[in-house]
């Protein structure tokens, strides 16, 4: 059990960290960022894929680094830290982790280098209204047209659906969900973007018959092969807000410590300091678990079961630290202007998009006769 | 970052592991698996088999019966003595005077006091908090005055735990009324428990049961010889004391088995037909316990692992505020499975009411006191705004 970053694991955290911050000094620069489509910088976008960091994950000769879990959940963690709206974990972690999983050699060559190199963003489209948070597909349909596949039905949020080069979609075929590539210049396809509440972008996305290619060669039901990257995403988003509500409460004590009403600076009432120590609490227990869960990934644990540990974990920290740190701020956390209220905004975004705290625990209340003990150490 | 343990660790676990189930007494394990009080010879005879095994008291220097552990290797021993349901050490000699005679007392305090404190040949009591000094102790006022070679000692203590079994008392005291701050005039003395004018009242708790006391000292002689360290310099003593004392206080193995035995006795009531252990809300809130529970572990091996240069990790503070919560939320677990039944608490061995349903409310009663003692978690809360967050 080890608990430490080795040393190039810390270079490329000052690598990716001295980018951000260069790109997201202060808050008003992501304001203006996300105030335009796509909703993220493209030329940071790029400078990532200099850096090798939206290839990571990926095999070397699929055109990708060949890092582990632990490198995507670093980076994560600085993409949260300020806020960056750069789609990794969607792109990369997700939509790119689905095609690494399942994607022919002609597939994973094509998807992957392009996005290692940041010449092809991909998208999940996945969600449908009515539905939440299952790894199966209901509303979209697939049907074979000769050699090919053809896709009806609406996907609706999909997170930079809109800008996406390429589409990642689950529909329904006999039954069973599968995964098909959706080119983003595809016929019958319509995208219908918009900003969301955190800034980020997503959209409607429409299927009238568009062509479609299977991912992958089997023939079988795809949602486990989707619970699991799911699993990898939620977990490196775990990261991501780790590293947001490690901001949050950072700008939050900062805050204490120089604002000054009746006289005194806010950090001399024990009622506002108490309450910033047990926003600690809350940040330090999810940081062990998200940590943890990493290294379940790295070890090819069950990633699905530490994968909901994580979500419930960072679901209840994250909604205590975004609302804190608001109402610690006073009036001036609600504004647009400062940067709190984004933070709480970002986070609850996260905790929205694969499954909540009381989803999670839904599932994990349903297993919890079955063992004695949690062992961590397995 | 790795997940899993050394294969050298692992093997550890199992040697203790093995160790805690199969050498110590079965009738003392269940003893404090069901929650009861133990006996002063209970303690004494599980401390002894540890002792024996080199197991009672590893965080000492080698010379004294320490073992040459590293802070992982400590964790492990004491969850494994936790889950296996093993008295730990008597805290106020293994984690409490132990250390401090052996970091600050004279050759001939060690030679005297040390062997005997590892076996429990010396039950020792705490004589820290006073009436009107709790969380406050260096507003502690008993006092000791020079005279010839002795220290008169005047004043009270309260809350000795267990005081009634105790051979001796490691006592904080004033010996300079006119320092310029009042930590700098505290001294720490020794001294046996029969010594003339020392009494002692028992205090009865919420479950019945009397594990403080408050210690009345009327000009109690204590040779000079038996003031450890200097005269003056009890403040720092006592805060090393402290300082280990919130070593393990998250006491992670005990609460998971208490949830393990939540989970068994829910299985066995009947409600409307189906076992309660089906109730989705209370699945729900033994899944959220555990979530909470494995965080807290997790939080201490991340702790264990960084204190190894022997500055504690600022998370530790959290070990005790969030461990002391959730032994409180699984004592209150048990109660509320235990419903009805949990109202039976002293109904007996010819009561139908099984004896996990009758300790079940005096237990939970009894831990309030977990977040009040070892620091209260207002105090854990001030040092983490103060010390980590700078506020």
């Amino acid at each position: 059990m080890e608990f430490s970053y080795d040393d190039e694991q810390n270079g490329l955290r000052e690598a990716v960290s001295g980018l951000l911050a260069r790109a997201y000094a202060d808050s008003e620069q992501r304001r203006s960022v996300v105030a335009a489509d796509p909703g993220f910088d493209e030329k940071t976008w790029s400078r990532l894929a200099e850096m090798g960091v939206l290839g990571l994950p990926f095999a070397e000769s699929d055109g990708g680094m060949g890092a582990g879990p632990v490198e995507v959940s670093v980076v994560a963690e600085e993409i949260g830290r300020v806020l960056a709206p750069e789609p990794f974990v969607e792109a990369v972690v997700l939509a790119g982790g689905l095609v690494s999983d399942l994607g022919t050699d002609a597939q994973r060559a094509e998807v992957l280098g392009a996005l290692a190199e940041g010449s092809l963003v991909p998208a999940f489209a996945h969600a449908e209204t009515g539905t939440r948070w299952e790894p199966s597909a209901r509303a979209v349909t697939a049907s074979q047209d000769g050699d090919g596949w053809r896709l009806t039905g609406v996907k609706e949020p999909v997170p930079h659906g809109a800008r996406a080069d390429v589409l990642v979609v689950s529909a329904v075929v006999d039954g069973a969900t599968r995964l098909f590539l959706v080119q983003g210049d595809a016929e019958g396809l319509t995208r219908t973007g918009h900003r969301n509440h955190d800034g980020t972008r997503s959209a409607r996305v429409e299927f009238a018959g568009t062509p479609a290619a299977p991912l992958g060669e089997g023939t079988g039901d795809q949602s486990a092969a989707i619970e699991k990257a799911q699993a990898r995403a939620r977990i490196a988003y775990g990261h991501e807000a780790l590293g947001a509500m490690e901001t949050a409460l950072t700008t939050t004590a900062e805050y204490l410590r120089t604002r000054k009403q009746f006289g005194v600076t806010l950090n001399k009432f024990q009622a506002l300091t108490f309450r910033a120590a047990d926003m600690y609490v809350s940040l330090e227990l999810a940081r062990s678990t998200v940590m943890w869960a990493t290294l379940v990934v790295d070890a090819d644990g069950d990633v699905v079961a530490a994968a909901d540990r994580v979500r419930l974990q960072t679901s209840r920290a994250s909604r205590h630290i975004g609302k804190e740190a608001i109402q610690l701020h006073g009036g001036i956390g609600v504004t647009a202007e400062y940067s709190v209220g984004h933070y709480t905004s970002r986070l609850t975004a996260i905790d929205h998009l694969l499954g909540d705290g009381d989803w999670a625990l839904a599932r994990l209340a349903a297993t919890v006769d079955q063992h004695e003990t949690v062992d961590p150490l397995g | 970052m790795r997940l899993h343990l050394s294969p050298e660790d692992e093997a550890f676990r199992d040697e203790m592991r093995t160790f805690f189930t199969t050498q110590v007494p079965q009738s003392i394990r269940d003893a404090v698996a069901a929650h009861r009080e133990l006996t002063k010879e209970q303690f004494v005879e599980a401390q002894r088999v540890l002792n024996a095994a080199g197991l009672a008291v590893p965080h000492w220097p080698v010379e004294w019966g320490g073992r040459d552990w590293t802070p992982l290797q400590r964790h492990i021993w004491r969850e494994e003595m936790q889950l296996a349901a093993v008295p730990e050490p008597l805290a106020f000699n293994a984690s409490m005077i132990g250390p401090v005679i052996a970091t600050f007392g004279s050759q001939e305090q060690k030679e005297r006091f040390l062997p005997a404190t590892a076996n429990l040949d010396i039950w020792w009591c705490q004589g820290f908090s006073e009436p009107d000094a709790g969380s406050d102790l260096a507003s502690l006022r008993t006092t000791a005055v020079r005279d010839g070679d002795d220290w008169v000692v005047n004043g009270q203590k309260t809350w000795t735990t267990l005081g009634q079994f105790a051979d001796w008392i490691f006592c904080l005291v004033r010996t300079d009324p006119t320092a310029d701050k009042r930590q700098r005039g505290i001294s720490l003395l020794l001294f046996p428990m029969d010594s003339p004018g020392v009494t002692l009242r028992p205090i009865e708790l919420l479950d019945g049961g009397f594990e403080v006391n408050e210690v009345f000292f009327e000009d109690v002689r204590v040779p000079a010889e038996n003031l450890v360290g200097e005269v003056n310099h009890g403040w720092d003593y006592a805060k090393f004391l402290l300082g280990n004392e919130r070593v393990g206080i998250a006491r992670i193995g005990s609460t998971k088995r208490m949830l393990t035995d939540a989970k068994e006795h829910a299985r066995g009531i009947t409600v409307n037909g189906a076992p309660l252990s089906e109730d989705p809300y209370l699945r729900a809130r033994i899944a959220e316990i555990e979530n909470e529970l494995l965080a807290l572990e997790l939080t201490a091996l991340r702790v264990v692992a960084n204190s190894a240069g022997g500055k504690p990790h600022p998370a530790s503070s959290v070990l005790k505020l969030r461990g002391s919560e959730l032994q409180q939320a699984a004592t209150e677990l048990l109660v509320d499975i235990a419903g009805p039944l949990s109202v039976a608490s002293f109904a007996g061995e010819d009561s139908d009411v099984p004896e996990w349903a009758q300790v079940a409310t005096p237990s939970y009663l009894n831990y309030r006191k977990v977040s009040i003692y070892g620091g209260s978690n207002e105090v854990q809360r001030t040092i983490i705004a103060g010390s980590i967050l700078g506020l």
